[in-house]
């Protein structure tokens, strides 16, 4: 595996829900301007994972965090960093599309005029809307409902919500889960063209998403021993070809338990 | 057992392309039989046998194709179905050889008694040897027996210049002799291609095991 330009790092990271452990000391590296994905069996932490690159566990009052996570050197988790400064620059797009029940302008334009964004918020919200591949399907229609819009293009307006605050990471949990084919194969293009100037981070379910989309791939698993293990991480080519640990092969080729 | 039909399939593909190795393996057996007995019949029956081998070969790769687009195998599953689909095609070739041979015997024909060069058979033997160990290294994933499979390559390769050098210094002697001599030149040559197939078949089982894909070296040839 050539070297990796980190962008988000976790050190010796573990996550508790109250007593009980969720993920267990995981030391993994997140490439800048690529797409990483993080898949593994129901349970097995990739979800409580995810949410700590933007301290998404905070909000869980029993969630409690050991460890590090890096984000380009600084410590996430340091006692002066602001969570919500944090989740400007590590945005997330969720399960379900979760649009606002507000226009699909007023949407996009959510985030930056909290942030009291100065400059010309139409020219922000179309360039968010195209970057999100959107923009030709709703352009004529900013002011409808973002509700009126399908399952595929709710989710499309989620991304272009969190690329409007112009954050440098986007976590991605399941975003396609919801969706048809057709509309995922929409996001996963998407993603593809949004790697090339934001590093991704995705959980999925989907073995063939994530060998699609992802440049490199990480495989948590649970024992009844040990939750939420990192056990391979590689570039995806090498993991869904010629995964090294046994127990990545037993999952990847659908003859886990 | 997850996936436990995915996996019936996977091990009919392999029972199947073991058939497709026993159809070759007959077929050059025949060949090399026509060829010194001066059997024209049994020379045409290779020739059109050729045929069933084909098919054979062409029912394997919809089986590969169809698995591939409805399992979407990864890992070694997708190594595996890969290597199928490539030794199916080796295997086939080979079968193209043994035809080769079987249409030689035809025009050789049987009213000039020619010897055949002793190597011949004798290459046709090591051939076999190798087709059915190569097949033998994919069921049994062993790539120990992929490497020897490899390594008997070289006696096939030496016997092959001794019986060309023979030949030539034959059609010197006998320039009567010089057609039939140059049909035997393209036995040897189906021969040695037959052999150079088992290799590649060979490769392919290293490409299973290890996931390495290319030329195989040895790990000593690696380190020098």
């Amino acid at each position: 595996m050539q070297d990796l330009d980190p962008i988000l790092q976790t050190r010796g990271l573990s996550v508790y829900y109250d007593a009980k452990k969720a993920v267990t000391d995981v030391d993994l590296d997140m490439a800048r301007n690529r797409i990483t994905a993080i898949i593994g069996p129901s349970g097995c932490g990739k979800s409580t994972l995810l949410r700590c690159f933007n301290r998404m566990n905070d909000l869980i009052p029993s969630a409690r965090v050991e460890g590090q996570v890096l984000f380009d050197g600084l410590d996430l988790y340091g006692h002066d960093v602001d969570p919500t400064e944090i989740r400007y620059e590590i945005g997330m797009v969720f399960q379900r599309p979760n649009p606002f029940p507000k226009s699909i302008y007023d949407n996009v334009a959510f985030g930056p005029r909290i942030n009291g964004f100065q400059g010309d918020i139409s020219e922000l919200v179309e360039r968010s809307l195209v970057r999100a591949a959107l923009w030709d399907e709703v352009k004529d229609r900013l002011k409808a409902s973002a509700l009126s819009l399908s399952g595929g293009q709710q989710q499309r307006l989620c991304i272009a919500r969190a690329l409007a605050v112009e954050p440098r990471v986007i976590l991605m949990d399941e975003p396609c889960s919801a969706l048809d084919p057709i509309a995922t194969l929409a996001i996963e293009e998407l993603m593809r063209e949004l790697s090339e100037d934001y590093s991704i981070v995705i959980v999925t379910h989907n073995m063939q998403q994530a060998a699609r989309v992802s440049h490199y791939t990480a495989f948590l698993m649970v024992e009844e021993a040990r939750v939420g293990f990192l056990v391979e991480f590689g570039e995806s080519r090498q993991i869904f070809t010629n995964p090294k640990d046994e127990r990545t092969e037993a999952y990847i080729t659908g003859r886990f338990g | 057992m997850v996936r436990a039909d995915f996996d019936r399939n996977l091990e009919e593909l392999e029972a199947e392309l073991l058939l497709l190795g026993e159809m070759v393996e007959k077929a050059i057996v025949k060949s090399m039989d026509a060829l010194e007995r001066r059997d024209l019949t049994l020379a045409y029956e290779v020739v059109v046998e050729d045929d069933l081998i084909d098919e054979k070969r062409f029912e394997l790769e919809e089986r590969c194709i169809d698995l591939i687009a409805t399992q979407q195998p990864l890992a070694v599953d997708l190594r595996t179905l890969l290597a199928v689909l490539h030794i199916a095609v080796e295997l086939e070739r080979m079968g193209d050889y043994a035809e080769g041979i079987g249409k030689i015997c035809m025009i050789i024909g049987d009213d000039e008694p020619v010897e055949t060069p002793k190597q011949l058979p004798q290459m046709a033997r090591m051939g076999v040897t190798m087709l059915r160990r190569s097949l033998k290294s994919l069921m049994d994933r062993d790539t120990d027996l992929a490497n020897d499979v490899w390594d008997s390559d070289d006696e096939v390769d030496a016997l092959y210049d001794g019986v060309c050098r023979q030949i030539f210094l034959d059609m010197g002697q006998h320039p009567k002799t010089i057609e039939a001599a140059t049909h035997f030149l393209w036995v040897a040559h189906d021969l040695e291609r037959i052999a150079d197939r088992a290799t590649n078949i060979a490769e392919r089982v290293i490409f299973v095991v290890t996931g390495r894909i290319g030329r195989y070296k040895r790990p000593s040839e690696e380190t020098g």
